[in-house]
């Protein structure tokens, strides 16, 4: 019988909202082997969490590992508690949220531990390959299909909105304290900073007009800032934007920057990666325009525009004018 | 300060992609490949701490014959030499098998740093730094948008990107590997005399058995990519036929009658 453990994560005593998520996938893979899902929540004062967990989900149990050092994320604190935890129950996948703490420390755990390693899945399905898994490749302009070879335990991080929080089976189970060993920390931590400071907010933005490097430039910003003047639009933009130089940070969208939902999204040359689909895809209409009509920004646009954006923009333009003039 | 950096040659992002015949991968045929994003932005972070101590900076990249060209441009842009693992036996590996490899040709010399790019555009476990790390002993960071050297050189102030638009800052001891993320910095351009002097620069060629590796590349992985295809989309997009204009015209109707948002 399949044993599948979830690692959940949490901040100040707050649990990350893709923890949620990682047990939606545990209790799903656990179904499609046959087996159980138990759940692991650590920090150094966080039994209300542990309770909270055991109190909502169907799980076999929750483990509640408590440590001094576990109080700030570190690796080699996290690692090596979990280590313990993992070596002792030996389950056969170990399943986490593809956060930012997350991968940070998963691979050591996996070196620790001796397994393997699959990060930032979206799906499995089983069939005539067996178990395989999916996960984005090339910025998500393809998915690879995954299978798992060999023995011995697989430690894998599920992607944002891959398993949604809402299909997780709702239950009640037992909370079991673990002792945790001698552990340390690899890091000595100084504090938190803003990145460039939230000085736009564009989560209040009602319509974004967001580039990404498509634009080829800060000197072609031209007809992104007419459109959004005529259409009385914030403007946005992907990493690669932000990272050269042309626009300032505080416009980023995405996993590292702005998460929004305005009424209408239009996406000029930006390709659709994960992260920054994950700070978009809550927008009502996403308008995608791309001279790639493979560009995976196409999968969650409710219209598109296959063509140069230095053609388009100006046209869109002078659409919208006209529009609004009549 | 010695460094050692790590970089990938991937498909340029611009490229259109075709699926391979056999549908393991893309067909690289007359595919253009570029070094991967953040490990240019890690090579410039090296670059500038050996020009402020009067170190050396040592390309390492794991993969064909085609990355001479990736590794060549990294020489141009002021790298001192390179190493090129390059063996039929690499070929398939999963991150811990890719970067138990380029630990081991690493951990041949003394390092006093290692930066890799934070994530690989193509198959992006965004694992490998840190596997190396873990083969080394040392410490590690993921995502690093600041770096700084402390006195002494025995410690490192390090600023790394969280989620929600906050940065965590810490320390950590050297020698680390730091898992550099985009926008850290603004990369240089090569100059024409940097191409120049790339051209006496070395390329030094290891294989499986010079680092002693039996098992490495696909025998020593656990992940096997069975196939890649396009996703399939979860929304019904309706694409707007027609020149600019046209569409344009479309699609600001469509705006106003179907979708109501403006
Ligand atoms: C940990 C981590 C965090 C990240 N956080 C973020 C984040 O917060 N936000 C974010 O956006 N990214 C983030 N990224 C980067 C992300 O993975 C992608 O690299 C990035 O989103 C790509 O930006 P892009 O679409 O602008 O560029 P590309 O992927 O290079 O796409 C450019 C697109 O423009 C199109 N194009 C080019 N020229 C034209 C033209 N003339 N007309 C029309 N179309 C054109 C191309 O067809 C292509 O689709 C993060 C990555 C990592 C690893
Ligand atoms: N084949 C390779 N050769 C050299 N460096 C690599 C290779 N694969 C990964 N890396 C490094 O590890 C980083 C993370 O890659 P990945 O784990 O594939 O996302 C990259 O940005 C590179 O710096």
């Amino acid at each position: 019988m399949a044993k599948v453990w979830v690692v959940l994560q949490q901040r100040e005593n707050k649990l990350h909202r893709m923890s949620w998520e990682a047990i939606a996938a545990g209790q799903a893979l656990a179904a499609e082997l046959g087996g159980t899902a138990e759940a692991v929540v650590l920090g150094s004062a966080v039994e209300t969490l542990a309770n909270e967990v055991a109190g909502r989900a169907a799980l076999a149990a929750v483990h509640l590992a408590e440590h001094p050092a576990l109080e700030s994320y570190t690796p080699g604190a996290y690692v090596g508690a979990l280590a313990d935890l993992l070596r002792e129950a030996s389950p056969d996948w170990v399943v986490f949220p593809h956060t930012y703490q997350t991968v940070d420390f998963m691979p050591r755990l996996a070196q620790e531990l001796g397994a393997g390693l699959l990060p930032e899945v979206i799906g499995f399905a089983s069939g005539a390959d067996g178990l395989v898994w999916k996960r984005p490749v090339l910025g998500g302009k393809l998915h690879a299909r995954v299978r798992v070879k060999g023995d011995g335990a697989v430690l894998l991080s599920v992607q944002s909105g891959a398993f949604s929080a809402d299909s997780m089976v709702a239950g009640t189970s037992a909370v079991k304290r673990s002792t945790v060993g001698a552990i340390a920390a690899d890091r000595e931590i100084l504090g938190t900073e803003d990145v460039g400071g939230d000085t736009v907010d564009l989560t209040k933005a009602d319509i974004i007009v967001a580039v990404g490097r498509g634009i080829g430039g800060a000197d072609k910003m031209g007809p992104v800032n007419d459109l959004a003047a005529a259409l009385g639009a914030e403007i946005g933009a992907s990493r690669p934007v932000i990272d050269n130089g042309w626009l300032p940070r505080d416009r980023q969208i995405g996993s590292s920057g702005q998460t929004v939902a305005p009424k209408l999204y239009i996406a000029a040359g930006i390709s659709g990666a994960i992260q920054h689909l994950v700070g978009m895809k809550g927008s009502t209409i996403v308008v995608a325009i791309n001279k790639d009509a493979g560009a995976p920004i196409f999968g969650v646009a409710s219209y598109g525009i296959v063509g140069d954006l230095h053609e388009v923009l100006p046209a869109l333009t002078a659409a919208v004018r006209a529009a609004k003039s009549n | 300060m010695k460094i050692a950096v790590c970089i990938k040659q991937v498909p340029d992002t611009e490229a259109r992609l075709r699926v391979a015949k056999d549908a393991r991968w893309v067909d690289e045929e007359d595919l253009p490949f570029v070094i991967n994003e953040s490990d240019e932005y890690a090579l410039e972070e090296a670059l500038r701490l050996a020009e402020k101590s009067g170190g050396e900076v040592v390309v390492f990249s794991l993969g064909p014959d085609r990355v001479r060209e990736a590794l060549r441009k990294t020489l141009a842009l002021g790298a001192s030499r390179s190493v090129l693992l390059r063996d039929d036996a690499f070929a398939g590996g999963d991150a811990l098998a890719n970067g138990k490899a380029l630990a081991v040709a690493i951990g041949r010399e003394p390092f006093d740093l290692v930066l890799t790019g934070s994530q690989s555009d193509d198959l992006g476990y965004g694992a490998t730094g840190s596997v190396i790390a873990g083969v080394l002993g040392w410490p590690h960071a993921w995502l690093v948008m600041g770096l700084t050297i402390d006195e002494g050189g025995a410690s490192a102030r390090v600023v790394r990107e969280m989620e929600s638009g906050k940065n965590e800052i810490f320390r950590v001891q050297l020698p680390a590997v730091i898992q550099v993320q985009a926008g850290i910095n603004h990369p240089r351009y090569a100059s024409l005399k940097g191409i120049m002097a790339a051209k006496k620069k070395e390329i030094a060629e290891v294989t499986a058995a010079d680092l002693g590796l039996s098992e490495t590349g696909a025998a020593a992985s656990r992940l096997e990519v069975l196939s890649v295809g396009a996703p399939e989309s979860g929304k019904a997009t309706q694409i707007l036929e027609g020149d600019a204009v046209t569409a344009a015209t479309k699609l600001v109707e469509l705006l106003q009658r179907e979708a109501r948002v403006m």
